[in-house]
C-alpha cells in the first residue's frame, strides 16, 4: 500500500511539473500554434530569478514570495521580446519558427552560462518548505506538496482568464479565427503579445517552482520541453482540462514504470504509451465539437 | 462613403483584379453582381484590410485608409460580415457578440437591439456557434458585425447556402437596415432581384473588371441579367 501510495505520489508531484510548464504552451503552442523551442529557457530564466532575488533578499521564504511574481514577469518579457522580435514574423511558418526558437534557446543557455556560470547554483527552499507531510503514513515532501498547488492555482486562475474576462475571449477568438477576429474590431497582434506574456510568463513561475525540487543550471529547461510538448498534444492542442489530465495521466505513468524498470527504460516505454495512443486518437484526449467546418 | 478607385489586386503574381472602381454613396446600398470567380469576394477582402492592394486607393468617408489593418478600419465605422456563415465556433453565441460589445459602453444596448432584429438567437446564446446551423450562425455573424455601430457594412453572400425559410428572414432584416438610414451597404450577393431592390447602384463584375453599371432598383433587372448573360 505505501508503495503504491509513494509511486501515485512521485506520479502527481511529476505531473504538477510537467502541467506548470505545459499551461504556459497551452497558450503558445496549443492555441497560436507556435513551436517555441525556447520555452524552456524561459523556464530556466525564471529559475535564476529566483536565484538572484535570493541572493538580494536573505530571506528564503520572502524571496520565494518575490520571485514567483517577478520571474512571471521575466519569462513574460523575453516571450514578449522574442515574439516582437522574430515569431511574429514567422507565423504559419511552423518549421522556421521551430528552427529560429531552437537558436534563441541555444543562445539563452551560453548566456546563461556566461552569467552564472555551467555549475548548478544552490536556491534555498524556505524552511516552511522543507521536510515532510505523512498521509496514510506515506511521507510526501512540502515543496512538491507546495508544486502541486502552485500548479492547480494556476490551472484555475488561467482558466478563468480564458472563459470569464474580455481578454480571454479576445484570445480565443483570435486562436479560432484571426481574420474574423480583425474584422470584428480586435488587434490581432496586440492579442498576440498578449498570449505569449502569460504563456511565457508561466513558464517562468515554473521555473522558480522547480528550483524547490531539481538543481538550477543552464540546460535545465531542455530537461522538461519535449515532456511538456506531450503534454499538450495528448491533452488535445488548446486544451487546458486536456492538458491537466495528460500532465497527470503521464506523470503517474511514468512514475509507474520507473517503479520496476530504470528511468531511460520508463521514458522509452512512456514515449510508446503516447505513441500508440496518438495512432488511435490523433486529436488528443479533447478535441473541438463543432458541426460543421467553419 | 466608401470608394475603391483604381484597385487591382494579386495572389501572388497573379492579379485578379484589374483597376476597379466601386463607389458606394452615404445612406446608399451599392450591390456587386457576378458570376463565380469574378473577383467580388477579393475586393471586399480590400476593402476590410483582409487584402492589400498592389495598386489603387481605399478612402472611407474621404480618408484614405488602404495602409490600415481591419481593426482599424472597424474602428473608423466599416463592419464586415464574410461568406460562410463565420463565427467562432469553440465560442458561445453570447460570447461571439459579447466579444464586440466588451469595452463599448453601448454594448449591452447594441447586443440588446442586434437580438431584436434576430430573435431567433436569444434561446439559442448559450449554445457553441459551431453548433449552430448555417442560417443561424449567418444571423449572428450579420448581429455581431452590427454591434459595431457601423456607418458602412459590407455583406459577402449573405444568403448563400442557407434554407429557404432563413433566406427570407435575412433579406427582410437587411432591407430593414437600408431603410433605417445612417448606414450605407455594400452588398455582394447571388440572388439578382432581392440584390436590386436593396441597391441604388449595381456593378457586374466580370474577369475581375466591372462590366456594367447603373442605378439600382427593380428597373434594371433587364440591364443586370444581359450583363450577366443569364
Amino acid at each position: 500500500m505505501d508503495a503504491v501510495l509513494g509511486q501515485l505520489y512521485a506520479g502527481i508531484s511529476l505531473g504538477s511539473v510537467l502541467l506548470l510548464i505545459a499551461l504556459g504552451l497551452v497558450l503558445t503552442f496549443g492555441q497560436m500554434g507556435v513551436i517555441n523551442m525556447a520555452h524552456g529557457e524561459f523556464l530556466m530564466a525564471g529559475a535564476y530569478t529566483a536565484f538572484v532575488v535570493q541572493q538580494v533578499f536573505d530571506s528564503a521564504g520572502l524571496s520565494l514570495l518575490i520571485a514567483l511574481p517577478l520571474s512571471f514577469l521575466v519569462g513574460g518579457l523575453l516571450g514578449v521580446l522574442l515574439e516582437v522580435t522574430l515569431i511574429s514574423r514567422l507565423y504559419s511558418r511552423p518549421l522556421d519558427t521551430l528552427l529560429v526558437t531552437w537558436g534563441v534557446s541555444l543562445v539563452l543557455q551560453q548566456l546563461a552560462r556566461d552569467l552564472f556560470g555551467a555549475p548548478a547554483v544552490e536556491v534555498r527552499a524556505p524552511r516552511w518548505l522543507q521536510g515532510n507531510v505523512e498521509v496514510f503514513g506515506t511521507p510526501f515532501t512540502t515543496g512538491r506538496l507546495f508544486i502541486v498547488a502552485l500548479a492547480v492555482t494556476s490551472v484555475a486562475v488561467l482558466s478563468a482568464v480564458l472563459r470569464f474576462t474580455a481578454l480571454g475571449r479576445r484570445i480565443r477568438a483570435v486562436v479560432q479565427s484571426r481574420g474574423l477576429a480583425e474584422t470584428s474590431g480586435i488587434d490581432s497582434r496586440r492579442t498576440d503579445r498578449i498570449s505569449f506574456f502569460i504563456g511565457s510568463g508561466l513558464a517562468g513561475m515554473a521555473g522558480v517552482a522547480l528550483t524547490l525540487i531539481a538543481s538550477t543550471q543552464p540546460y535545465m529547461g531542455q530537461t522538461y520541453i519535449v515532456d511538456a510538448f506531450l503534454v499538450v498534444v495528448a491533452g488535445g492542442v488548446g486544451q487546458v482540462r486536456g492538458a491537466v489530465l495528460a500532465a497527470f495521466g503521464l506523470g503517474v505513468l511514468q512514475a509507474v514504470f520507473a517503479y520496476s524498470q530504470s528511468v531511460s527504460t520508463a521514458k522509452v516505454l512512456l514515449l510508446l504509451v503516447v505513441i500508440a495512443f496518438l495512432q488511435l486518437r490523433p486529436q488528443g484526449l479533447f478535441s473541438v465539437r463543432t458541426r460543421s467546418l467553419v | 462613403m466608401l470608394e475603391l478607385s483604381g484597385v487591382r489586386i494579386a495572389y501572388g503574381r497573379t492579379e485578379v483584379v484589374h483597376g476597379v472602381d466601386v463607389r458606394v454613396p452615404a445612406d446608399g446600398v451599392a450591390v456587386v453582381l457576378g458570376h463565380n470567380g469574378a473577383g467580388k469576394t477579393t475586393l471586399l477582402r480590400a476593402a476590410v484590410g483582409l487584402l492589400r492592394p498592389r495598386f489603387g486607393r481605399v478612402l472611407l468617408d474621404g480618408e484614405d485608409v488602404t495602409a490600415l489593418r481591419p481593426y482599424e478600419r472597424v474602428r473608423r465605422g466599416l463592419a464586415y460580415v464574410p461568406q460562410g456563415q463565420q463565427a467562432f465556433p469553440q465560442l458561445t453565441a453570447s460570447e461571439n457578440l459579447q466579444l464586440v460589445a466588451d469595452g463599448r459602453k453601448d454594448g449591452e444596448a447594441r447586443t440588446d437591439e442586434a437580438l431584436d432584429l434576430f430573435p431567433a438567437l436569444r434561446p439559442l446564446l448559450g449554445r457553441r456557434a459551431g453548433l449552430l446551423s448555417g442560417g443561424q450562425r449567418q444571423q449572428l455573424a450579420i448581429a455581431r458585425a452590427l454591434l459595431t455601430a457601423p456607418r458602412m457594412l459590407i455583406l459577402d453572400e449573405p444568403t448563400e447556402g442557407i434554407q429557404p425559410s432563413v433566406v427570407t428572414e435575412i433579406q427582410e432584416a437587411i432591407l430593414s437596415l437600408t431603410r433605417r438610414g445612417g448606414l450605407s451597404v455594400l452588398l455582394v450577393e447571388q440572388h439578382v432581384g432581392f440584390a436590386l431592390t436593396a441597391a441604388s447602384t449595381y456593378y457586374v463584375m466580370e474577369s475581375g473588371r466591372v462590366s456594367a453599371s447603373g442605378d439600382g432598383g427593380p428597373a434594371s433587372s433587364g440591364a443586370v441579367r444581359a450583363a450577366m448573360a443569364i
